[in-house]
């Protein structure tokens, strides 16, 4: 019987997981009498118009530019600053280290809502609305409690040995660090980098609070903010989402493994 | 303990600067303007001071207690279908096959794309007139196709369906990591005993994979208490506020008509909804970090 069961089950887990996403990708190569057709035309006729008429008129590069600029920061400074806590958590046989992440995962817990005025205040207050480091700083906050919890998790599991041995023999704990630890640990560094990365590049409900000008608009806003006067531009969508997404995927099919272990020492080995 | 120059002070200060600025400050604040009255729209009136008012109007809106059900069903309705789905895909997963590295890769297509592509892509499955859902249930008779997304009845369920869509994998990881620590041993002494897969599932699976069904279920608890990017871009909240969700309702209050005030009482009844939530979740992580560090 499992010789039906699986083959049964990978292949809808396929269909799943794939088809309503590639259907949408197919629309975006799809004139608008394709798009409108009923019956649906499964394969298109291959226009890039969509994608013109989003880089043209809707300035898709832009949003691209403000996502990478903002993803790619974020995910820059969080983990450089999730490494230094977690380093300390992990080593320093602090007898507050466990208080301190069960709170960070408190943290990461919370709804947006609860801290979004404020935060919207304090953005305000600063004059950093609409800017970079305003949202970027945002981000750093959302995102370390996260990284410095799977950070810790990867560090815990390094043996200590060759950090003792460096200790005994004269390196600081930062020199530790930076010289025994982080290159041993660089496959781990890189995973919580990912997944940091993926959830800067994705995250809708800040950004929308806090980037009212399209100029600074990362690409989540830009698309749900779609302007479609009478029609919804279905195409264009389409193709915005196709961009936005593709680098995404793109990362996970190649580190899906990484990915995998990383969710699982945020979530599971606690 | 801590001494000022203590190293851990270094180490930890830099990040622990930008949680406190922009998590625990902001919790904070939200409690303290939860007690005034303040209008972003109308800014001459200031910040009055008005006690517990924004709560005794919160208990009395009646669009603010239909979020509430919309919210708890919601979490009711998809949190345990993702956790079923998630069972399902995790035992596949978790047997060997050929191209099994791909199809882990693929489950997490829906996790990776962006919460807002989804929300569109959805909304276009959806769409009246030319959508693959009325295609699918009504052949090319176009004069039946309607749209789900303007039906009171039906809107939230389609973006319960977006959400299962999108986040069923996720739990399918935590669970395949439960999976994965099951000893082989036990299905082998299983099988010389003649015990049957429904058997093997139930006596053996069931009972060690239970934490991590536990785990994976409250996670998605949490996560989908904070559901808005799908309500944001399907529905709006719409239609007659039947998917006015909690978080879309504060969203609405204090952003779109600027009442910080009475926005910031509902940011903190979700916040304490979402607390008795996570402390399950923490007590059950904490226990295991306790003993991880005593084990260690």
């Amino acid at each position: 019987m499992k010789k039906i069961i699986i083959p049964a089950g990978v292949l809808l887990m396929a269909v799943f997981s794939l088809v309503p996403f590639l259907w949408f990708v197919l629309t975006s190569w799809k004139s608008a009498s394709e798009i409108s057709a009923i019956p649906p035309v499964l394969w298109p006729s291959f226009h890039w118009q969509h994608y013109q008429a989003a880089i043209e008129r809707h300035g898709l590069l832009r949003y691209i530019a403000n996502s990478a600029i903002v993803a790619g920061a974020t995910t820059v400074v969080s983990i450089a600053l999730a490494a230094l806590a977690a380093y300390a958590l992990a080593r320093f046989q602090l007898r507050w280290a466990r208080y301190y992440l069960l709170l960070l995962l408190a943290l990461s817990m919370f709804p947006q809502i609860a801290i979004a005025g404020p935060v919207w205040r304090l953005l305000s207050g600063l004059g950093w609305l609409n800017t970079y480091h305003g949202i970027i700083a945002a981000y750093i906050a959302l995102s370390l409690p996260f990284a410095t919890w799977v950070l810790t998790t990867f560090f815990k599991e390094l043996p200590y040995d060759i950090e003792e041995a460096a200790l005994i023999d004269g390196c600081t704990r930062w020199q530790v660090l930076r010289l025994v630890v982080l290159p041993v640990a660089a496959p781990g560094v890189f995973t919580a980098a990912i997944l940091v990365f993926i959830h800067a590049w994705n995250e809708f409900f800040f950004a929308l609070i806090i980037l009212t000008y399209p100029a600074v608009q990362t690409l989540p806003v830009g698309i749900a903010l779609f302007p479609g006067e009478y029609t919804m531009p279905w195409g264009e969508i389409a193709a915005a989402s196709t961009i936005a997404t593709l680098p995404l995927v793109a990362l996970t099919l190649i580190f899906q493994r990484r990915i995998v272990q990383g969710l699982s020492a945020g979530a599971v080995k606690g | 303990m801590i001494k000022s120059g203590d190293p851990a002070l270094r180490f930890l200060a830099p990040s622990f600067l930008f949680v406190a600025a922009f998590s625990l400050y902001p919790i904070l604040d939200s409690f303290r303007l939860s007690l005034y009255r303040m209008i972003l729209t109308l800014p001459w009136l200031g910040q009055k001071f008005v006690g517990l008012e924004n709560y005794q109007d919160l208990l009395t809106d009646p669009v603010a207690l239909q979020s509430l059900m919309t919210s708890i069903t919601f979490v009711a309705v998809t949190t345990p279908l993702e956790v079923l789905l998630g069972l399902g895909m995790a035992l596949v997963l978790n047997e060997s096959f050929r191209g099994r590295g791909w199809l882990r890769a693929v489950v997490l297509v829906p996790w990776a794309i962006p919460t807002v592509v989804a929300s569109q892509m959805w909304r276009f499955l959806f769409n009246d007139r030319y959508g693959l859902f009325n295609y699918v249930l009504f052949g090319s008779a176009t004069d039946r196709y309607w749209a789900p997304l303007a039906e009171p009845g039906l809107a939230l369920a389609a973006i319960m369906a977006a959400d299962v869509w999108k986040t069923s994998s996720f739990a399918a990881l935590i669970i395949l990591a439960g999976l994965q620590g099951i000893p082989r041993e036990l299905y082998e002494a299983a099988s010389i005993d003649g015990a049957s897969a429904w058997r093997k599932f139930r006596h053996i699976t069931l009972p060690l994979v239970k934490p991590a069904l536990l785990l994976a279920l409250l996670f998605r608890t949490i996560d989908a208490l904070k559901v808005f990017d799908l309500v944001f871009v399907m529905t709006q909240g719409g239609p007659a506020d039947t998917t006015n969700v909690l978080q879309f309702y504060g969203y609405k209050k204090s952003f779109a008509e600027g009442m910080i005030g009475y926005g910031s009482a509902i940011a903190v009844a979700v916040f304490l909804l979402s607390l008795i939530l996570s402390l399950f979740y923490i007590r059950l992580l904490g226990a295991r970090l306790l003993a991880q560090e005593r084990g260690a």
